[in-house]
C-alpha cells in the first residue's frame, strides 16, 4: 500500500471543467471518501488517477512516484465499479483468481490458490467458490466483485459507488465489512458516493466535492459537527439540517448572519400556550420521531425521543442549542 | 372519500397461493402501508382492490358498495405507478387536466380543477411551463397532481417512490405524507421500504408468503412486533435475537439465557422447553461497565446524531444505537446492558411473540 497525492489536478471536457484545481494526499492505509452529487467530478477523479483519462494540469504521485505518463496497467491500482463485471461463465473460485493469473505475474497455483481462499473468506463467499458466477445474488456477486479487486494487493484501491446496487440492508452489512477489511488490510482506498451514509459510517476522512471543487475534507465528525459552508452544512445530517432566517428563533446572531443552520437534534422543544411553532405532523420512525414543526411559514424537522408527549397541533416553544451562522455568501461565521 | 374492506381475500394462480385469506379494513382517509419483500403478495392484494386482477374468493367492499366482480374503471379509484411517467409534448397545465379532458369534463370545470390542484401541490407558478425543463421534484408532483385531479374515493400506490435516489425519495415521502394531512384521501401504498412505511404510514400491514403477520399503527410494530419476521423487517438496523434453549412459565420477569438470568417484561404465557429468542432494538442496549454479557466492538458507524456499534458477544453479533459523543473504539471490549421493559421474547419454532407485560399495555407509543 502507499499514499496517493494530487496536486492542483483540473480536468475539462469540451470546455466544462469536471475538476478544478484538486490538491488531496491520501495517507498510506487511509479511507477517504468523495462525497458529492453527479457532476461534482467524483468519477473523473478516480479515472484521472486510474489512468483511463489524462488531467490538463497537475501532478499524481503514487508512493513518492509520478504517475501522469505511465499506463493504466504500470500505475497498479485496482478499481471497483458499482456494476459487478464478473465473467459469467467462470465460477467464483476462477473470477477471484482471474487477475493473478494475468501475463507476468508468474504465481504458482498453489499461491494463487491460497490467496483466492484467503480473499473469499474476507468478503464470505468462501462456501460458494465453485458456483457459476451468474448463479449468486446481487450482494454476492458485489462481493466476488469486491474480492476480486482485493486478491491483487495493489497500491491503491479505487471505488465507485461499488454498494449503489444493493438493496438497503445488505448495502448496510457491506458497509460494515468493506470498512473492516480495509482496516484489516491496511489499504489505501479512495472511494467515491452520493450516498452520505456511506461517507459517515466508513471514512476516515471525507472530501466534499461541489462543482469538480474540494470545499471540505476531514473526519466525519468534524464535517457533521463544523462545516465549513451552507453546502456541506447540508450535504451531510438526515434529515437535512434546517436552514432558518435570523431572527425566527429567539437568541442572538452575529450582525453578518444570513442564515442560520440548526440540526435536528439541536432544538429545544417544549409544550407551551401562545409557543412561538406548532406541531404540523409528526414522523414515527420506531427508534425516533421526527417533529414537522411550523414557525410562522417556515417549516421545520426536529428529532425526538418517541416517549415524548407531543401531539400533532400542540403550540410549543422552539429554541436554539446549537446554532451555525453563515454570511450572504454561504460562508461559516465563527 | 371512502372506507375500504376486505374480507377473506385470496387469490392463487394455479398452484401458487398469492394471497391467503386477508381481512382488513382502511378506515376513510386513512393511509395504510403495505410493507413485504418481492413475491409476498402485497401488489396483487393491491390490484385486486384496483379491479386489475380478480380475487379467487373473498369480497371488496368500497364505501360499503360491494365492488369485487366490478370492472377497474367503475370503481372510482386512482391508480399511481412509479410516478414519472409525463406526457412530455404538454405543458403541465394539460399534463395534469389529461384525465379529466379524457372523462369529457367541461373546460370551465377542467381549468378549475387543475388550478386547485397546482395550488395544493404548490406548483401553480408552473402551470404553463414544459414538462421537459422542469427539475425532478417538480415533475413528481406534476405526475402527482395528474393523479388527484379525478378527486377518486381512493389512491392505490404500487412502489411510486421505487427509481428515486435516498435524499430525493426522503422528500417525496414528506410531500406525499403532507399532500395526504390535506386532503384525507383514503390510500393503500405498496413498498418494500420499511423507513417509506414508517414514515408514512397511519397503518401498516407486514405480508410475508400471502399472509399478512401484522397490522398495526408503526409504533405499534415497531415497539411490539408480533413475530421475528416482523421484528427483523423493521427497523434500521433490525431487531437482535439472542437465540436460546429454555423454558418460559407466566409470571417469569427473567429467563435463563445459557446460565444467565436476564431481566424481561412480566411473562403472561408459557412456552418451552425448546428454541426461544430474546429480541432486543438496537437503541434498548447500552453500555456498562458491570454488564456481565461483553464483547468485542466490531465496527463504529457514526451517523451524527448517532452511532451504530457492533459487537461481536458469545451470543452472536449485536448492534446498539449509542449517542453520537460515547467514546467507543474498533476493538475495545465492552459491557452490554439490555432494556428489560423494552425486551420482546419470541418462540423461536413459530416465530411468534410471547404475551407480557409490555404486549399488553396496547396503544402507546
Amino acid at each position: 500500500m502507499a499514499e496517493v497525492g494530487l496536486r492542483g489536478l483540473s480536468k475539462s471536457f469540451s470546455g466544462v471543467a469536471a475538476v478544478r484545481d484538486l490538491t488531496l494526499t491520501i495517507a498510506d492505509g487511509e479511507f477517504v471518501v468523495l462525497l458529492g452529487p453527479t457532476g461534482a467530478g467524483k468519477t473523473t477523479t478516480l479515472r484521472l488517477i486510474a489512468g483511463i483519462e489524462r488531467a490538463d494540469a497537475g501532478e499524481i504521485t503514487i508512493g513518492g512516484v509520478r504517475v501522469e505518463r505511465l499506463a493504466p496497467a504500470a500505475r497498479d491500482v485496482s478499481f471497483v465499479f458499482q456494476q459487478y463485471s464478473l465473467y459469467p461463465h467462470l465460477s467464483v473460485r476462477e473470477n477471484l483468481a482471474f487477475p493473478l493469473k494475468a501475463p507476468g505475474r508468474n504465481l504458482s497455483a498453489s499461491a494463487i490458490d491460497a490467496r483466492v481462499a484467503d480473499v473469499a473468506r474476507m468478503v464470505r463467499i468462501d462456501h460458494k467458490l465453485d458456483n457459476r458466477a451468474t448463479r449468486l445474488s446481487g450482494g454476492e456477486m458485489q462481493r466476488v466483485a469486491i474480492g476480486r479487486a482485493l486478491v491483487r494487493q495493489p497500491t491503491v484501491y479505487l471505488m465507485d459507488e461499488p454498494l449503489s446496487s444493493l438493496d438497503a440492508k445488505l448495502r448496510a452489512e457491506m458497509r460494515v465489512e468493506l470498512k473492516h477489511i480495509q482496516s484489516d488490510l491496511g489499504a489505501t482506498i479512495l472511494y467515491v458516493t452520493h450516498d452520505q451514509t456511506e461517507a459517515m459510517t466508513m471514512a476516515d476522512r471525507i472530501g466534499i466535492l461541489e462543482a469538480g471543487r474540494l470545499v471540505q475534507i476531514g473526519s466525519p465528525r468534524a464535517i457533521y459537527e463544523d462545516p465549513a459552508n451552507l453546502h456541506v452544512a447540508a450535504r451531510l445530517g438526515t434529515p437535512a439540517i434546517n436552514l432558518l432566517p435570523p431572527g425566527l428563533l429567539p437568541g442572538d446572531a452575529p450582525a453578518a448572519a444570513r442564515t442560520i443552520g440548526a440540526r435536528t437534534e439541536h432544538l429545544s422543544i417544549r409544550r407551551a400556550e401562545r409557543g412561538n411553532g406548532r406541531i404540523d405532523w409528526i414522523e414515527h420512525l420506531g427508534d425516533q420521531n421526527h417533529l414537522h414543526i411550523l414557525v410562522g411559514e417556515h417549516k421545520l424537522v426536529a428529532l425526538a425521543d418517541p416517549y415524548v408527549d407531543l401531539r400533532s397541533g400542540d403550540s410549543v416553544e422552539i429554541g436554539l442549542t446549537r446554532p451555525l451562522f453563515f454570511d450572504d455568501t454561504g460562508r461559516r461565521l465563527a | 372519500m371512502a372506507e375500504i374492506r376486505v374480507e377473506a381475500l385470496r387469490k392463487t394462480f394455479g398452484d401458487f397461493v398469492a394471497v391467503r385469506e386477508s381481512s382488513f379494513t382502511v378506515e376513510d382517509g386513512e393511509f395504510l402501508v403495505m410493507l413485504g419483500p418481492s413475491g409476498c403478495g402485497k401488489t396483487t392484494t393491491l390490484r385486486m382492490i384496483a379491479g386489475l386482477e380478480l380475487p379467487s374468493s373473498g369480497r371488496i367492499l368500497l364505501g360499503g358498495e360491494d365492488v369485487t366482480m366490478r370492472r377497474a374503471s367503475a370503481r372510482d379509484i386512482a391508480f399511481v405507478f412509479q410516478l414519472f411517467a409525463l406526457y412530455p409534448h404538454m405543458n403541465v397545465r394539460r399534463n395534469i387536466g389529461f384525465p379529466l379532458v379524457a372523462q369529457g369534463e367541461p373546460r370551465a370545470e377542467i381549468t378549475r380543477r387543475v388550478e386547485e390542484t397546482a395550488r395544493l401541490l404548490r406548483i401553480d407558478h408552473l402551470l404553463d411551463r414544459p414538462v421537459s425543463g422542469l427539475a425532478g421534484g417538480d415533475r413528481q408532483r406534476v405526475a402527482l397532481g395528474r393523479a388527484i385531479v379525478r378527486r377518486p374515493k381512493c389512491f392505490l400506490m404500487d412502489e411510486p417512490l421505487g427509481t428515486l435516489d435516498a435524499e430525493f425519495r426522503e422528500m417525496m415521502v414528506r410531500e406525499l405524507r403532507e399532500l395526504h394531512n390535506r386532503i384525507h384521501a383514503t390510500t393503500v401504498y405498496v413498498t418494500h421500504d420499511q423507513l417509506e412505511a414508517m414514515a408514512m404510514a397511519d397503518k401498516i400491514a407486514v405480508m410475508n408468503h400471502g399472509v399478512i403477520e401484522q397490522f398495526a399503527t408503526p409504533q405499534e410494530i415497531y415497539a411490539r412486533p408480533a413475530s421475528m419476521y416482523v421484528a427483523d423487517f423493521i427497523g434500521a438496523p433490525p431487531m437482535n435475537f439472542i437465540r436460546f434453549d429454555g423454558t418460559v412459565m407466566a409470571g417469569d420477569r427473567s429467563v435463563d439465557v445459557k446460565g444467565r438470568a436476564v431481566a424481561v417484561p412480566r411473562q403472561h404465557e408459557d412456552a418451552g422447553p425448546g428454541p426461544l429468542a430474546l429480541g432486543v432494538r438496537p437503541e434498548h442496549i447500552r453500555f456498562d461497565d458491570a454488564a456481565t454479557l461483553r464483547g468485542g466492538v466490531y465496527a463504529v458507524e457514526y451517523l451524527g446524531t448517532t452511532q451504530i456499534v457492533t459487537v461481536e458477544t458469545p451470543e452472536g453479533v449485536l448492534k446498539a444505537r449509542v449517542a453520537a459523543d460515547a467514546p467507543v473504539r474498533v476493538g475495545e471490549s465492552v459491557g452490554l446492558a439490555l432494556n428489560a421493559p423494552r425486551l420482546s421474547l419470541f418462540d423461536a419454532q413459530s416465530g411468534r411473540a410471547l404475551r407480557s407485560d409490555l404486549y399488553r399495555e396496547e396503544g402507546r407509543g
